[in-house]
């Protein structure tokens, strides 16, 4: 990196800043996914299936 | 009386009747103006500068506060399912509580307005500019009101999340409000055409917005 | 007309339309797209950082421009996509309409967000404050409250089907008011002589800053795309869950 000049830290502070917003919202989104993919498969195991053949929703 | 008008006399009757805050609300608008010097001292020629921007300010706050009564208590009672069924179309019935809702909770605050010209130092010219701004913004507020009040009401704690959803999409209002009570002729002039146009437009296409959520919010 | 008992292969439409069938064609696109969109970064962050020049107005600043521009694009850009979603349930029913909306929802309040604080960053050397209530700083945090408010309703609604087209009107009433609130608040910024700096200006940059800006915007792009198609994917599996507890429990469907 070259020198970022007297104000580095905004730079640095704002790159970081998104930077930790754009890591949590795709820890978010991940967790999230994983979440309801983990209570779906709970339920599955239970033997709770939907009506299959379903037909495509309105 | 035509289903119109029946509808407008209804609201009417049951805000005025036991039970009614009309003037709750109405307290709420000039409490706001009683505590503002409180908050900023009570200097004239500040108060004076400020005085537009604070009876806006109460106007918004007693009037989003105020939404909620637009649809709950008929949904609550059922009215709600009859409008939706009735022969008058649900955006006429809209409309016709936008009036009635206008009347009882705009009318007040133009009718005391003077109290609070002068509670802030507001002199007459200024006071008449703002009669004439909330007389143009309010009908404005209400319509755009209506529709908050019509995507909340099927959520049982939704009081709040009206007034927080329309408080963004109002502030065109409340710019050109305050702008159309400053001193400038031309430019309060121009302000007031500007909110004039928001509230006719508000107007006549929230009564479609609001149908549309109403139905929607049917079970 | 003969009867074709075999099962017909789902035409263009029904692929789009169909919930499981967009989770059977998004699925073996999620590590690809995650792919390009690293990629993206990786060559943006370097070229925004390393290999460009500094602004001759505002020095190693302008640096912050190349994510400051990209967010403000998506922000905009969101809710563009969710006014269309809305309009695809209330026009065309479209099935998935409703998760579009809502899926996207949060990601356009990130957006927004970060656009703000990268802007407020920006302007902090430039303007000497960390907030000047400019036109459009000032519109973006009305959008941001936007979001805000549309994820908040979302969220009040127990049953999210229910909610799509009041959900869905609202957001098309954002979408008539928002450049009439952009108006309003540039009109009211001249009128108040703020700090109208427009941090970007009429400048005609160089392809030295372009390329750099191109592949940051392109990466957000892609970043926002690959997690928009795991989070539609997640609300359909949300409301299959809703239907199978509603199901477990006993609860006639």
């Amino acid at each position: 990196m070259i020198d970022l000049g007297p104000h580095a830290v905004f730079i640095v502070g704002a790159y970081a800043g998104v930077a930790v917003g754009l890591l949590g919202a795709v820890l978010w989104v991940v967790l999230d996914a994983r979440r309801v993919a983990a209570r779906l498969a709970a339920l599955e195991a239970r033997g709770i299936r939907r009506r299959s053949a379903g037909s495509p929703a309105p | 009386m035509t289903a119109f008008l029946a509808v407008i006399v209804r609201d009417l009757r049951l805000a005025t009747r036991v039970g009614g805050d009309v003037l709750t609300l109405l307290l709420f608008f000039v409490m706001i103006a009683v505590i503002v010097p409180f908050a900023v001292g009570p200097d004239r020629e500040l108060l004076a500068r400020l005085a537009p921007g604070i009876v806006w300010m109460a106007a918004f706050l007693s009037m989003l506060l105020g939404l909620d009564r637009l649809f709950r208590a008929d949904e609550e009672d059922g009215s709600l399912w009859l409008f939706r069924h009735a022969a008058l179309p649900l955006e006429a019935i809209v409309a016709a509580k936008v009036i009635a809702h206008w009347l009882l909770t705009a009318l007040p605050l133009l009718l005391a307005s003077p109290l609070l010209a002068v509670l802030l130092a507001m002199d007459a010219a200024t006071w008449g500019r703002t009669l004439l701004s909330l007389l143009l913004g309010t009908p404005g507020l209400v319509a755009l009101g209506a529709i908050g009040a019509a995507v909340t009401v099927s959520l049982r704690r939704g009081g709040l999340l009206a007034p927080v959803l329309i408080l963004p999409l109002s502030i065109p209002i409340l710019i050109f409000g305050v702008a159309s009570i400053g001193a400038d002729p031309g430019l309060s002039r121009a302000a007031a055409l500007f909110l004039m146009a928001i509230s006719l437009v508000a107007l006549v296409l929230a009564p479609f917005a609001a149908a549309l959520a109403l139905r929607a919010s049917e079970e | 007309m003969s009867l074709d008992v075999a099962a017909k292969r789902p035409n263009w439409f029904a692929r789009l339309a169909n919930p499981g069938q967009f989770l059977a064609w998004s699925r073996p696109l999620l590590w690809p797209l995650a792919g390009v969109t690293a990629l993206l970064f990786l060559a943006g962050l370097y070229f925004a950082l390393f290999d460009s020049p500094p602004d001759y107005q505002m020095g190693e600043t302008v640096r912050i421009m190349y994510i400051h521009v990209p967010t403000a694009i998506l922000a905009e850009g969101v809710y563009v996509l969710m006014a269309l979603a809305a309009l695809g349930t209330l026009v065309w029913r479209h099935p998935l309409a409703d998760v579009a909306n809502q899926a996207a929802a949060p990601l356009g309040a990130l957006f927004t967000g970060l656009a703000l604080i990268s802007g407020s960053l920006w302007g902090r050397p430039t303007w000497g404050t960390f907030w000047e209530w400019d036109g459009r700083m000032t519109s973006f945090l009305i959008l941001f409250l936007i979001y805000l408010g549309i994820v908040a309703l979302w969220r009040a609604f127990d049953d999210p089907s229910r909610a799509g087209r009041i959900v869905a009107v609202f957001t098309l009433v954002g979408a008539l008011d928002i450049p009439v609130v952009k108006y309003s608040v540039d009109w009211w910024n001249t009128l108040h002589q703020g700090a109208s700096i427009d941090l970007m200006g009429d400048r005609h940059m160089a392809n030295s800053m372009l390329l750099p800006l191109g592949l940051m915007t392109l990466a957000f792009g892609f970043l926002f795309l690959t997690l928009y198609l795991v989070r539609i994917r997640t609300e359909i599996f949300r409301r299959r869950l809703a239907t199978l507890a509603r199901q477990a429990a006993g609860a006639t469907p």
